[in-house]
């Protein structure tokens, strides 16, 4: 039977999430243009605290057995080309599909009237050609749902505890260094 | 605003980044075990895109391919979306930093205060954000945090790609044509 609890629980937690990045500071242009111009890290601090502690978190879980992870499936034309053209928007714009939801509950008008009407046009636009995309440039170097640890042939936990060092350590010199 | 003026402000909060950012990483654990999904954003707007052109051209836009494998309906991610804007509001409200603001003031200090033209700047950017999220199958928080803490080798490219991309726009914009 179908029930409306999983829509429940899928507003309460955009709810905190919303809050979060809202307290974070990342519903503001000035903060993600200042991460692109390399003048306030805020969002890669975000990012990378956010990465380290949900990673040891879901891996734990998937050891034990409670959840099974669905890593992405891609490839070289599909993330790099596309990621490229996301990051050339990202800068105009100033907000992320996130953080421009983000953006609109702080007030920011330019993502309302501007910035949410381009990522509707930009996402049917993509709808409309992906027929011609589907088969050609989105499966050149195809990776499937390739993961770091199965790249490399090891245990998943032989790259969750390095990675988890290393993103601690970056954090660290990144508050030694000031940024 | 300089970018100083920021670097204070954000010297003074390291922690409650961090702490902005553990939250987050936690939250995921909850997304998880209770609703089985990965935090992630963008699918909801090309979910959007579909349903909005179902307003114009009918049934038919669910013939379309894509619309085939992402369908135009409101579901999990569409909600959390929403509450985000709800969530954000609430947090800018209590901390009185809530307010209707055309002009971001770093865009303001380098192209001035013309609401047009930072409304067609931020259209132009939107169209290459929406484009590429759906291209890529994600977005900041679908690839740049979800996925890359499930060491998916696709996320990783993603996300470094969408800082490349970042970087290098947002240099040509305020170094050189500014």
């Amino acid at each position: 039977m179908r029930t409306r609890a999983p829509l429940a629980w899928g507003t309460l937690f955009g709810i905190v999430f919303g809050f979060l990045l809202q307290k974070g500071g990342v519903t503001k242009y000035d903060v993600i243009v200042g991460q692109l111009l390399l003048t306030d890290f805020t969002v890669i601090k975000i990012i990378l605290s956010a990465v380290v502690t949900g990673m040891i978190g879901i891996h734990l879980m998937q050891s034990l057995g409670w959840i099974q992870l669905k890593p992405k499936a891609g490839s070289w034309g599909k993330n790099a080309i596309g990621g490229l053209s996301f990051g050339l928007g990202f800068a105009l714009l100033g907000y992320c599909p996130g953080t421009i939801a983000g953006a609109i509950g702080n007030g920011y008008l330019d993502a309302l009237v501007g910035g949410l009407v381009g990522i509707l046009l930009g996402s049917g636009l993509l709808a409309a050609v992906y027929p011609r995309l589907k088969d050609g440039i989105l499966k050149q170097g195809d990776l499937g749902n390739l993961t770091l640890p199965r790249l490399l042939k090891v245990n998943d936990w032989a790259v969750v505890v390095p990675l988890s060092v290393l993103i601690v350590l970056v954090l660290y010199l990144m508050e030694r260094a000031g940024l | 605003m300089a970018a100083d003026d920021y670097g204070d402000a954000v010297a003074a909060n390291l922690w409650a980044r961090r702490a902005v950012g553990i939250a987050i990483g936690v939250l995921s654990w909850f997304t998880w075990l209770i609703s089985k999904k990965a935090i992630g954003c963008s699918t909801s707007f090309a979910r959007s895109a579909g349903m909005i052109e179902k307003l114009f051209r009918g049934q038919k836009v669910e013939q379309r391919l894509y619309y085939q494998e992402v369908k135009p309906v409101v579901d999990w991610q569409w909600m959390f979306v929403l509450g985000m804007i709800v969530g954000a509001l609430i947090s800018s409200l209590l901390s009185g930093d809530f307010g209707w603001q055309w002009i971001p003031a770093q865009w303001a200090a380098a192209f001035g205060t013309n609401a047009l033209l930072r409304v067609v700047v931020s259209l132009l950017g939107g169209v290459l954000l929406g484009f590429g999220a759906r291209w890529a199958g994600g977005c900041t928080s679908g690839h740049g945090i979800s996925g890359t803490m499930q060491l998916a080798v696709s996320s990783w490219i993603s996300a470094i790609c969408f800082f490349v991309g970042g970087i290098i726009m947002a240099h040509l914009l305020f170094a050189i044509i500014a």
